[in-house]
């Protein structure tokens, strides 16, 4: 069954629109992100749910009760919810121990019980060390699992991240992204997740609520936004991506420098209108030095316009006779062109996605 | 194109169903209350009545005769007599010599410590400190001691030494008077001088001597202009302390035979007390002091001045060479003046068993000290109320400025709701206290809320003299909370007040007491506003003394001064304990 509902969700501050029309299921013990640049609502939004804030329209509900709606909201603390800030809030004058198990106290779980789950959690993030230690004695990598235990262990019927990231150095924000994961595979929780690192969100996310300008673009499991992006702007958010622009005729659809039948492109139900604009992801696009024989695929010959090698890949640009913009192509690092080579270029059409 | 906005169309009609489980009505309405709300309400309505109800009523009351009809007759009897518009024009002529007189000894003494490479440093500082902790009035009465009538110590000094008949000084006069406040009020002119100074960087003055100028002219044509609005708004803030002061002004003045606003509002409430006479004499006080404290912020926020000297830059002593003797020389006097000279009188009075048998060993004894804090009744009550009184109102003042700065700085009510709730916690900073006072007699001793003639009105009286300094600083402790730690609270299924309770107030426990403590001191001594609202039960240190001046038992005031003193002392020792050293200047800044 559906545990936490935002139907129609809108936050007005005075004249400037934060979040509108924001809809969004989750099921139990699914893991959600909100994703999208910075200033797009996602803390509005999250803190809606938790009850901070009051939609000015909509309604918010978890097990079918309504718990949010512009007349009346539940306050926060009798959501059973728990959250990690941004700033991870960890209170400076109680130790580990005490951080971890206020939410325990506060519900008045008995002291026996509250002692051994406190001590099950940290032993879940690995700080049974520092149980008797005060925040300003931690790193950030452990306040931050602070953090994450004193929210889990409540066994809250939502869990709400915001960024709860952005304040590590990178190779400990990758070790956390996984860390998070395990958790919440372990426990299951009922999780919204804000971040703006499109990688976090993949790597955690059982499904993605792409947002922009405070509007929810797509919502889907990752596979299906890198593939099948909806909108422009998720098409450019998520990953990198070659925009064209091309124009349908009878059965074929012509864009610069090459042409694709309609059929490949693959379209469902309504059909294609007559200006048609596709993504073409970089790895979609393979390079050779002749012309391939599988007349299934779509060819066109272009040069090397531009290169770089990173080390894991190159990316490179290449110039199509009669296209103003070149495409982006990823490579293998052993796929190895000289600059102003020509090449041919095959386009593998099932990655291709209409945007509309 | 939207997953979840293609399938919202089923799920809605669902929850149609579902939503009279969450059921609108009463007993969804009263889970989703907020039941802290009625404390934030309670905070609201206490401000009203300790700030707004006074101020109405002291409006209200100068236009009603007593059995309450409307009239203009209490402003006729308050401004027809020439006696009473002289003493309004005594205080203007007060508070600008004394202003001035400030500036005569503060701007020295705080370009010479902030400025210059003098030698002593470090005790003029802690004599004009030790000036902060004397009350205004038991430095009257130190010069009383001094520079009374023939009795005083310098006329006795300059008899003997002249052979005059009698000597020179006369403290119960108007140059008396101003001298006297001018030596309890010009530590602030000090504070806001020596502050601005600090800031003008060398680079300025090295500017002007590169020109060709020197030191003293660059002093006089950079240096101090840049301080100009700083020292303006000192002179506004000590003009204002000096009208609105009423312990010196009795002590000296009504002997003198002379009165200011101040006295004669005290006498108007003689018996039977015209208390609408009095709101109506009042409003003088009241207005020119609104006035000035607008023109005060208007100074300090000038933006110009600020800028240029907001900067910090390098700061290096004046080399003053040979003058640096006398201008310490000139510091020590002021600091003479002011402490040493009142303070050793005042020490010899109260450990003497007659003052005038002067300082010899003989005439030494604790008696005056052990009979004031053990035996006598009264003062032994009034040291134990002054206590109490000043220990329930910093409680008071503390609990209620904190809950208004959390309801102002979290947003609790609309920002416009917000605005109004900090000015009216502000408002009793530009309110005299002896207005105040009148105000709170007039709004509180009749039914429904008697409160004269008990502990409460002088307690709720001194709450709100002091609002606004234990708001101005729990306003800045709730601005050094980062909110996600209480909303951290809230998640976890804590209440505000438990969020307050176990998170807001731990961290905040030094900042809090130090907030209590700077109303606490204060308090102790408060005469103005107690004078009005003292009965005989609730007497308190300042009142006594005031009350003893005219039995002449100089030694029993010195020895109440001392113990008032004392106190001061030892609670600013804990404020710097708590707080640091640049505790004190907060509250000047307050
Ligand atoms: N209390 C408020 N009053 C007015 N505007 C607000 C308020 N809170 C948020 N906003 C505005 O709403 C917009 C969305 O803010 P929000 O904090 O939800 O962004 P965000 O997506 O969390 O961004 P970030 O990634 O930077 O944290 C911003 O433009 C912000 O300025
Ligand atoms: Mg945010």
């Amino acid at each position: 069954m559906s545990k936490l509902v935002l139907r129609n969700i809108s936050r007005v501050f005075g004249e400037f629109t934060a979040v509108k029309d924001f809809n969004l299921t989750l099921q139990e013990g699914e893991l959600v992100s909100l994703l999208g640049p910075s200033g797009c609502g996602k803390t509005t939004t999250l803190r809606m749910i938790a009850g901070f804030m009051t939609p000015t329209e909509g309604t918010i509900e978890l097990d079918g009760q309504v718990i949010s709606s512009p007349g009346s909201s539940l306050p926060p603390e009798k959501r059973q919810m728990s959250m990690i800030f941004q700033s991870y809030a960890i209170w400076p004058n109680m130790t580990v121990a005490e951080n971890v198990g206020f939410g325990l106290k506060v519900r008045k779980v008995k002291e026996e019980e509250s002692r051994r789950r406190v001590n099950e959690i940290l032993e879940v993030v690995q700080l049974g060390a520092l149980r008797d230690r005060y925040p300003a004695e931690l790193s950030g990598g452990q306040q931050q699992r602070v953090a994450l235990a004193r929210s889990i262990v409540v066994k809250p019927a939502v869990l709400l991240l915001d960024e709860p990231l952005s304040n590590l150095d990178a190779n400990l924000r990758e070790e956390m992204r996984f860390e998070i994961r395990r958790l919440h595979d372990e426990f299951r929780i009922t999780t919204v997740y804000v971040t703006h690192d499109q990688a976090e969100a993949m790597v955690t996310s059982d499904r993605i609520a792409v947002m922009n300008k405070g509007r929810v673009e797509q919502v889907d499991v990752p596979y299906a936004l890198y593939g099948r992006p909806q909108t422009r702007f998720v098409a450019g958010f998520i990953g990198r991506t070659n925009f064209v622009e091309g124009k349908l005729n009878g059965e074929t659809v012509h864009f610069d420098g090459f042409s694709v039948s309609k059929q490949a492109l693959n379209v469902e139900g309504a059909g294609l209108p007559a200006d048609v604009l596709v993504s073409i992801r970089p790895q979609s696009i393979h390079l050779l030095r002749q012309k391939s024989g599988d007349s299934d695929r779509c060819c066109a010959q272009g040069s090397v316009q531009h290169r770089s090698y990173l080390g894991e890949y190159w990316d490179y640009h290449i110039a199509l006779p009669g296209a103003a913009q070149p495409l982006r192509v990823t490579a293998r690092p052993q796929e190895v062109f000289q600059l102003n080579e020509a090449v041919w270029i095959e386009i593998d059409t099932a990655q291709l996605t209409v945007i509309r | 194109m939207n997953e979840e906005a293609l399938t919202a169309g089923a799920p809605r009609r669902k929850a149609a169903v579902a939503r009279p489980a969450g059921g609108p009505g009463f007993g969804r309405w009263w889970r989703h209350l907020d039941k802290s709300a009625w404390v934030w309400l309670l905070a609201i309505i206490v401000l009203v009545l300790l700030v707004v109800n006074p101020l109405l009523r002291l409006l209200i009351v100068s236009f009603q005769q007593p059995d309450g009809t409307f009239t203009l007759a209490n402003y006729a009897a308050a401004y027809s007599r020439s006696r009473y518009v002289d003493a309004l024009g005594n205080s203007l002529v007060l508070g600008v010599s004394a202003a001035s007189l400030c500036l005569v000894f503060g701007v020295p003494l705080a370009w010479a410590l902030s400025r210059t490479d003098m030698p002593g440093k470090g005790l003029v500082w802690v004599s004009i400190l030790g000036t902060f902790v004397i009350p205004p009035y038991l430095g009257a009465v130190g010069w009383i001691l001094l520079a009374g009538p023939n009795a005083g110590w310098l006329n006795r000094l300059a008899v003997e030494l002249t052979g005059m008949d009698s000597g020179p000084f006369n403290i119960y006069s108007m140059p008396g008077l101003v001298f006297v406040i001018a030596c309890y009020s010009f530590p602030y002119v000090f504070v806001f001088t020596k502050s601005a100074l600090d800031l003008v960087s060398s680079e300025m003055e090295d500017a002007a001597n590169i020109l060709g100028s020197g030191n003293l002219r660059t002093t006089l044509s950079i240096t101090l202009p840049l301080a100009l609005p700083a020292i303006l708004a000192a002179f506004i803030l000590v003009f204002l302390e000096a009208i609105a002061l009423f312990g010196s002004p009795a002590l000296l003045a009504l002997p003198g035979r002379f009165q200011v606003v101040t006295t004669q509002l005290w006498q108007f409430f003689e018996f039977p007390p015209k208390v609408g006479v009095a709101a109506a004499y009042a409003m003088p006080l009241l207005c020119i002091t609104i006035f000035l404290f607008w023109l005060q912020r208007r100074l300090i926020h000038r933006k110009g001045y600020a800028s240029l000297t907001g900067k910090g830059g390098e700061r290096r002593p004046i080399p003053l060479g040979r003058w640096k003797w006398p201008l310490l020389g000139y510091c020590l006097f002021v600091c003479m003046l002011s402490f040493f000279m009142p303070m050793v009188v005042i020490c010899q009075a109260a450990l003497a068993k007659a003052w005038g048998r002067g300082f010899t060993l003989d005439n030494l004894t604790l008696n005056n000290l052990y009979f004031t804090l053990f035996e006598n009744t009264l003062t032994r009550n009034a040291t134990l109320n002054t206590f109490m009184y000043a220990g329930a109102a910093a409680l008071f003042a503390v609990t209620l400025a904190l809950c208004v700065a959390y309801i102002v700085n979290r947003e609790l009510v609309s920002r416009k709701v917000g605005n109004i709730l900090s000015f009216l916690t502000m408002a009793p900073f530009v309110i005299p206290g002896i207005v105040l006072a009148i105000g709170f007699y007039a709004a509180y001793t009749r039914p429904p809320l008697l409160l004269y003639g008990t502990a409460w009105i002088l307690i709720l009286a001194y709450t709100t003299r002091f609002l606004p300094i234990a708001y101005a600083n729990s306003n800045a402790a709730i601005r050094s909370i980062n909110p996600e730690l209480e909303d951290a609270v809230r998640i976890l299924g804590g209440t505000r007040f438990t969020a307050i309770r176990r998170v807001v107030a731990p961290l905040l426990k030094r900042s809090l007491a130090g907030a209590f403590i700077l109303v606490f001191i204060p308090a102790t001594r408060e005469l103005s506003s107690a004078i009005f609202l003292y009965s005989i039960n609730t007497q308190v240190l300042s009142v006594l003394l005031f009350d003893k001046s005219d039995e002449g038992n100089f030694e029993m005031l010195a020895a109440i001064g001392l113990i008032l003193v004392f106190i001061t002392v030892v609670f600013i020792l804990i404020g710097f304990r708590l707080m640091g050293r640049d505790f004190m200047l907060r509250r000047a800044a307050a």
